[in-house]
């Protein structure tokens, strides 16, 4: 609440000395989703900020990530700054289907994720990152549940990311522990990170770990869509799954409806665009050094000026 | 009885347990080798063609009703959604005066128009309530409470939270009250009723999030209305149990004097059951603040948000912070509504203020109050401070909890992992083979005939429609490992709590401080500790059986406790007289004589730890809870609810196997027959 209070603040602060605001097609409060993530928080926040500039009304409403699809499809919600190609396309693409959400185009950002290991673990098993490597340190990888097999964490299963397929495709000496939450993957790396133990995990970008923690991503053979599909393409002729995990773009999705009900801000949110470093510089410094979102975002505004008035001028 | 019949019906009774045992044990060894000896896969694996796809006509009944229901002029949706609005309205405004401030205008052109409340009154009020209620003590504690959201930067965020339980809370009451005595009134509605109770309590809120989510919309309202159901069946139930303990005396007096039935109710019966009426407010306060986390999930915001983004950021002080301030909250309403149940209604009516003594003690506070709410917001126009609390004198111990988590980490992880290698090898994981290994179709005979032995065919019949049920949704396996993960819990928690339970009725030192801790565990949210249990202990059933015990032990000591006090002193003198030793007035008077109690705490331990399963699918079980949770997050209706109404049956098998078992005991020893 705070929050929104203040960067309603911020908000009506900097409306008093930059004007830019034209006529909007309606006062109605355009509402955008947040998750619990710090990334999802500042790029909505952003784009919130933008669209204030522009002279719309904005509402943040807290929806989980994978549910506000039903918000968005009847048109409770409006706007989703943050859909992950690799852990939302099934639930964005039934949604697009129904025709009642529309898919808005990249936000910029590549989200990444893979199997990580911190950089001290490189010592025991120099031949990392490469993932052939990883059956000859599976000792080193494991721990008194799992030996002689390794012992790597995986996301919570809700998350997708097929690694008992991949761990059975690579015939790899490996047990996949599923972690049932975000929270709890990085609570056992930093613990961890702090015993200088072993720890092989999912990590993904962009995030604060990679940020905090030195590391290194493993590198599996490359992905592509037959790996996925086609068991007689990749390394194991029998199996799928025999690859990375693929890399793919953070989409923004809407309620099909904002394209007749707000055309400017519709614009607007197509044109939006940030890149990866941006991001991760901004999520250190909130969840690193703890600065505030609305201070991170309103320093954003001030040195990205021509930048968002390139967006709502076009 | 019969000596010789007694013992007869002993080893009978001997007898089944170990036979059941032993069979349950060769079946879940042997029983794949069997089948597949025979070649009857089916014995083991229950086939898939025989599965009833019951989550899918759920899923599409479910859709169905969001989309092309209706009662003639409207559709379901819109009538829930005029309910949203309905609830919208008063939540706004209380939200408004606690939190945001009132505003003219939307958006950027909105104008302050007045201020939220300003912190200072806000303390200055609840003092006031609390002394109201009882004394200056409970005065200060309240206003200690609140100075402490304020210190500690978590105002803001308590006040949204406040709002959402001040909205609550009156509306759980008062549906409680008003089904309370429908179903005091009319039998058909009290049977109608209990099923439907049952089930409140025992499906796990995540499993009817997403319906609710889907009729009610996004918003803080949706949170609201997912509060009210799960802190409302105590109200429901206590109110009928007031309504029927009134003595019938005062009844027919009443209607002799010339009240309606409607007079006798509401001025009689419902003013005479007001203590007992209490308590149930007390429980759907404490209910409604264990909802705060969930809630926050689904967009109530506060302090449950603050918890989960600290957690999330692996802020573990500032996550304990947060969630303490639901602690002090939680302690200020229970203590606050514990004292007007304690207040006796004749010397200090509620409601009339027609006693002269009354006027005057009640006039100046009011007056003081509302002094000095005037002059707090006039000296607030031009000093900030006294609006909002100045964020350089806030406090926070963040960086204190992080070291100490460190600390412990760095030093003593071997020895940690060390007593949990031992555990789980000795004993979690030879359970979980065993129970994991009974072949559904023994599970299904050995439940019946459980029931049938502990509550006869009655009982037997609700033992195998319920398990029957659990295995044609395909959910015999995660339904073993939940009962394996709530079993040793329950175990672990009646080993540590009973105990302790004992030595604090015996100990009134001991007492205060172990109420002081179960309080905390109950009402701090579970997720505080949870994240640092993870670092600790490493994902996996070791950390999420340590928070279920956590949570869980409450009731195992307060049951117990309560049970060895409430003992007729006079039968401890006679043992003290026949001369027992300390020990043997344990053993032989204290411990059987409170059995009754301490199995009913058992009861209670095994619910709580059924509704923790879905708060360890966090990090990472595979069992029941983790179905729940999957299905929230893929908004799977059908799923959600079969999952849930799985755990909801092997709570309530679990709480009919254990009242039988408590009349039993009752009736060995003579207790109440």
């Amino acid at each position: 609440m705070k929050r929104i209070f203040m960067a309603g603040l911020v908000g009506l602060a900097l409306l008093a000395s930059t004007t830019v605001r034209a006529d909007v097609e309606s006062k109605d409060p355009i509402k955008l989703t947040l998750h619990d993530w710090t990334g999802q928080l500042l790029t909505t926040n952003l784009m919130g900020e933008v669209l204030k500039k522009a002279g719309y009304n904005v509402d943040y409403v807290q929806a989980d990530y994978i549910a506000q699809f039903a918000g968005l499809k009847t048109g409770d919600l409006h706007v989703a700054m943050e859909i992950w190609e690799t852990t939302g396309r099934e639930a964005m693409d039934e949604a697009t289907a129904t025709g009642k959400v529309e898919n808005l185009g990249e936000t910029g950002m590549q989200a990444i994720e893979e199997w990580w290991y911190p950089a001290y673990m490189k010592e025991k098993c120099p031949g990392l990152p490469d993932w052939k490597a990883l059956n000859d340190c599976a000792e080193a990888f494991s721990t008194a549940e799992t030996a002689p097999k390794g012992r790597y964490l995986g996301a919570p299963v809700t998350w997708g990311g097929f690694d008992d397929e991949r761990v059975e495709a690579l015939e790899l000496d490996y047990e996949v522990v599923h972690a049932g939450t975000d929270a709890a993957l990085f609570a056992e790396l930093e613990s961890a990170y702090q015993r200088k133990a072993p720890i092989l995990l999912w990590v993904y970008a962009p995030h604060w770990a990679p940020a905090k923690f030195e590391g290194e991503w493993v590198e599996f053979p490359k992905y592509s869509s037959e790996c996925y599909t086609d068991p007689s393409k990749g390394i194991n002729p029998d199996m799928a799954y025999d690859c990375g995990k693929p890399r793919g773009p953070i989409w923004k999705v809407s309620w099909a409806g904002l394209k007749d009900k707000w055309p400017g801000a519709y614009k607007i949110i197509k044109a939006f665009n940030i890149n990866n470093e941006e991001m991760g510089a901004m999520v250190t410094a909130v969840d690193l050094e703890n600065q505030k979102i609305e201070d991170v975002v309103s320093r954003w505004m001030s040195q990205n000026e021509d930048r968002w008035k390139n967006w709502i001028s076009q | 009885m019969t000596k010789l019949a007694q013992q007869l019906a002993q080893s009978r009774n001997f007898w089944f347990w170990t036979t059941l045992l032993l069979v349950s044990w060769v079946l879940s060894t042997y029983g794949r080798d069997l089948a597949k000896a025979v070649d009857a896969k089916w014995l083991i694996k229950f086939p898939a063609a025989w599965r009833i796809p019951m989550k899918g006509e759920i899923s599409a009944a479910m859709s169905w009703l969001v989309e092309d229901a209706h009662f003639g002029l409207f559709t379901v949706t819109e009538a829930t959604r005029s309910i949203t609005w309905l609830l919208e309205q008063p939540y706004q405004l209380v939200l408004s005066l606690f939190a945001s401030g009132f505003y003219q205008g939307v958006g950027q052109d909105a104008v302050l128009v007045f201020p939220a409340l300003s912190w200072v009154f806000v303390i200055i009020l609840v003092m006031a309530i609390g002394h109201y209620a009882k004394d200056w003590w409970l005065s200060s504690l309240v206003g200690i409470a609140f100075l402490y959201l304020a210190v500690f930067g978590q105002w803001d965020s308590s006040m949204v939270t406040l709002a959402s339980i001040a909205i609550a809370v009156p509306i759980g009451v008062w549906g409680g009250i008003l089904l309370g005595i429908a179903a005091y009134k009319w039998w058909i509605v009290e049977l109608a009723l209990r099923p439907l109770l049952d089930l409140m309590q025992t499906i796990p809120v995540f499993a009817y999030l997403v319906p609710i989510l889907f009729l009610f919309g996004f918003g803080p309202v949706s949170a609201l209305v997912a509060t009210i159901i799960y802190a409302m069946p105590p109200m429901v139930r206590i109110t009928t149990l007031a309504l029927k303990s009134v003595p019938t005396e005062l009844k027919e007096f009443s209607l002799m004097a010339g009240c309606t039935p409607r007079q006798t109710l509401w001025k009689v019966l419902i003013p005479s059951a007001k203590p007992t009426l209490m308590v149930g407010v007390n429980q759907v306060i404490m209910l409604s603040l264990n909802m705060v986390i969930i809630a926050s999930m689904i967009g109530a915001g506060g302090l449950g948000y603050d918890v989960l983004a600290s957690l999330r950021r692996l802020d573990i002080g500032g996550g304990l912070e947060a969630g303490v301030a639901i602690v002090v909250l939680a302690i200020a309403l229970d203590r606050v509504s514990q004292a007007f149940a304690l207040q006796r209604s004749p010397d200090r009516p509620l409601y009339a203020g027609n006693s002269t003594t009354l006027r005057i003690m009640n006039y100046p506070r009011t007056l003081i109050v509302l002094l000095s709410g005037g002059a707090i917001f006039a000296i607030g126009s031009f000093v900030p401070q006294m609006q909002t609390f100045p964020e350089a004198y806030e406090l926070t111990t963040g960086a204190i909890w992080e070291d100490v988590i460190r600390t412990i980490n760095v030093n003593f992880f071997d020895q940690l992992e060390a007593i949990k290698t031992t555990l789980l090898s000795v004993f979690l994981v030879p359970v979980k083979r065993f129970l994991g290994g009974i072949p559904w179709i023994w599970g299904l005979l050995a439940v019946s005939l459980i029931g049938w032995r502990v509550g006869g065919w009655k009982v037997c019949l609700l033992a195998f429609l319920l398990t029957a049920f659990i295995i044609v949704n395909g959910l015999w396996a995660k339904a073993m490992t939940t009962v394996y993960l709530c079993g040793i819990s329950v175990l672990i928690a009646c080993v540590i709590g009973i105990p302790v339970g004992i030595l604090s009725a015996l100990n009134s030192r001991v007492d205060r401080i172990v109420s002081g801790i179960i309080d905390t565990l109950q009402t701090l949210p579970s997720f505080v500790y949870l994240i640092p249990v993870v670092m600790l202990f490493r994902v996996g059933d070791f950390s999420a059986m340590i928070a279920v015990v956590l949570y869980a032990i409450a009731p195992a000591v307060r049951y117990a406790a309560q049970g060895v006090r409430s003992i007729n002193p006079q039968l401890i003198e006679a043992g003290i007289v026949s001369g027992c030793t300390p020990f043997q007035l344990l053993r032989r008077i204290r411990v059987p004589l409170a059995l009754p109690e301490i199995l009913l705490g058992l009861n209670q331990t095994i619910m709580l730890a059924l509704s923790m399963l879905v708060i360890t699918a966090l990090v990472g079980t595979r069992d029941l809870g983790q179905e729940v949770y999957i299905a929230l997050t893929k908004a799977d209706t059908g799923r959600g609810l079969v999952a849930g109404l799985a755990i909801a049956f092997i709570a309530i098998l679990a709480d009919r196997f254990v009242a039988a078992g408590a009349n039993r005991a009752k009736q060995r020893y003579g207790y109440e027959s």
